[in-house]
């Protein structure tokens, strides 16, 4: 891990009028570290998501994220096209809905294509050739690779998603509910696989979820919500075996156990 | 004259004709950008060609000589009866030859002869936007095209790659104009693509229903996109012209009776018929000593 966060995120707001979406976070986020964001529905986690993605403009305070020229920058001083081209390269967002995230009407081998032809890639030979790659390191079949991800269940097209997000090799890749609506040996699977992918690129991540277990399994470090606030922060072992505060606690042992 | 109501020179009002200018100066200033107009109701439904027929009226003076082609042909429906209006309407002098006419409104063809400085070529144009039916929302196009954010139109190439083997997008083929914009350039056969490139000919896009105007300047460059390992390819055909002998010109299959039979034509009438006074023959031709009988 390098000795310089790659996010920095400063007394970041938002209000939905008077309802506070999330208030007054603050926290770093370094190289190669994932960090899981846990909480009860509501308490803020795919708000506070969404405008550290620059998905949604925060009310008050900044997110400066490190370039890869070591700069660090604002990510809402950034003009719209560096931020979108931000968004497709240097970054990956998972959506719980895979729908959201592919285009369902073209082909699995052209999704994964499309950020390759965003940055000016014109080979289509090579082109395919890193789309093979990927699909075979998400574990799909190669023979799909002209197959429409309607035609994948739910567990492939979220794997595809994947895929598409990492394939320029983004530093930084964001998650909301990675492994919702998928039933549990698919979750597993999926779970196993991103965990090996983290590692092994050295991906920073932030994952949102509301399962105490996919944030054990994933993240090195977790943030607990409740109503908009950080109530506890910490290394998620220590958070989920030790919990401090009264809500931890609460979330924690309310975990049914089979 | 006893005419009690009478249409103003080439049917639109000069406020119109004005408001249509200004849209046309600003799409040759920003080569391949879809201006926005407000287009008017023309007296035909859309998609005949109110976008074409209205910048034709724009441009148009008592001095023209106008064209109009569809498909190539100048006897068929379309090009008739718009071919008539503007008689009518503006009392200009038509022609079907390509090098007598200073205007030529065009559906889906660009002659064969070559263009000539001078001469305008108007598009009749159904949908302008290029990205359109891979990004429905017309917010993030216009978004795409500001930012230079192209990388999807490569996703329908690779598409069609991947399903056939080849670049199977054979009308409506995308073009970068000027190194900048992407552009639709009206389903045109590909085949006419290379025709757009460097031409002396001022080319104007009208798109009715859409509300779109765009343009290409004489002498702008206009690169057909592609792959480096699958480059553009024009359509080329095994056969010439059965009527005039032509070989490299875009043909037109005609049924000729219900066995099969078939025979290949050159879809640009005119360019048929100059060859076939000047004596070229193709295998089907009409013998001319038999015909004058």
């Amino acid at each position: 891990m390098s000795d310089l966060p790659l996010l920095k995120v400063n007394a970041l707001s938002k209000f939905y009028g008077s309802r506070i979406g999330c208030q007054n976070v603050t926290f770093e986020l370094w190289p190669g570290e994932v960090l899981a964001i846990v909480g009860e529905s509501g308490s803020g986690k795919t708000t506070l998501l969404n405008c550290l993605a620059t998905r949604l403009a925060p009310s008050a305070g900044s997110v400066e994220y490190r370039m890869r020229d070591s700069q660090f920058r604002d990510l809402y001083r950034l003009s719209e096209a560096e931020r979108r081209f931000l968004m497709r390269t240097d970054w990956g967002f998972v959506h719980q809905n895979p729908a959201d995230g592919l285009r369902m009407t073209v082909s699995a081998g052209a999704n994964v294509g499309e950020r390759l032809m965003a940055v000016g890639d014109r080979h289509y030979g090579k082109i395919r050739a890193t789309a093979t790659d990927w699909l075979g390191r998400v574990e799909i079949a190669e023979d799909r690779i002209d197959d429409q991800p309607r035609a994948f269940s739910g567990g492939m097209r979220q794997r595809l998603q994947i895929a598409r997000n990492l394939v320029t090799n983004p530093r930084l890749v964001f998650m909301d509910e990675p492994t919702g609506g998928l039933d549990v040996s698919v979750q597993a699977r999926l779970l196993d696989l991103l965990r090996g992918l983290v590692s092994d690129l050295g991906l920073a991540a932030i994952v949102v979820t509301h399962d105490l277990a996919v944030a054990r399994l994933l993240s090195h470090r977790m943030m607990v919500m409740k109503d908009g606030h950080i109530v506890e922060t910490g290394l998620t072992d220590r958070v989920l075996d030790d919990p401090q505060a009264p809500y931890t606690q609460l979330l924690v042992s309310s975990i049914l156990q089979v | 004259m006893t005419e009690l109501a009478t249409y103003n020179f080439a049917y639109l009002d000069e406020q119109t004709k004005r408001m249509i200018r200004r849209a046309i100066l600003k799409a040759i200033a920003i080569p391949g950008y879809q201006v926005p107009f407000a287009s008017r109701e023309m007296p035909m439904p859309y998609g005949w060609g109110t976008g074409g027929v209205q910048v034709t009226a724009a441009v148009i003076g008592p001095k023209d000589t106008l064209k109009v082609i569809d498909q190539g042909a100048d006897d068929t429906t379309n090009a008739v009866s718009i071919r008539a209006f503007f008689q009518k309407t503006a009392n200009v002098r038509v022609t079907t030859r390509t090098a007598e006419a200073t205007i030529i409104q065009t559906r889906h063809r660009i002659p064969e002869a070559a263009l000539q400085t001078g001469q305008i070529l108007v598009y009749q144009v159904p949908i302008p936007e290029p990205l359109r039916f891979l990004e429905p929302r017309e917010t993030e196009t216009r978004k795409m095209h500001a930012l230079e954010e192209y990388g999807l139109m490569h996703v329908k190439l690779y598409e069609d790659i991947a399903r056939h083997g080849h670049i199977a997008t054979t009308y409506a083929y995308p073009v970068k104009v000027e190194g900048r914009y992407v552009m639709d350039p009206s389903p045109t056969p590909k085949f006419d693509n290379p025709k757009m490139h460097n031409s002396p000919a001022l080319q104007l896009f009208g798109a009715g229903r859409e509300k779109r105007i765009y343009a290409i300047p004489p002498y702008t460059e206009v690169v057909s996109l592609d792959f480096e390992d699958h480059p553009f390819e024009i359509q080329t055909f095994s056969q010439p012209c059965a009527l005039c002998g032509a070989k490299g010109s875009y043909l037109d299959e005609v049924i000729l009776d219900d066995k099969g039979g078939s025979m290949f034509v050159c879809s640009d009438t005119d360019f048929c018929e100059v060859r076939q006074e000047k004596g070229h023959r193709g295998h089907l031709a009409a013998n001319p000593a038999e015909a004058a009988e």
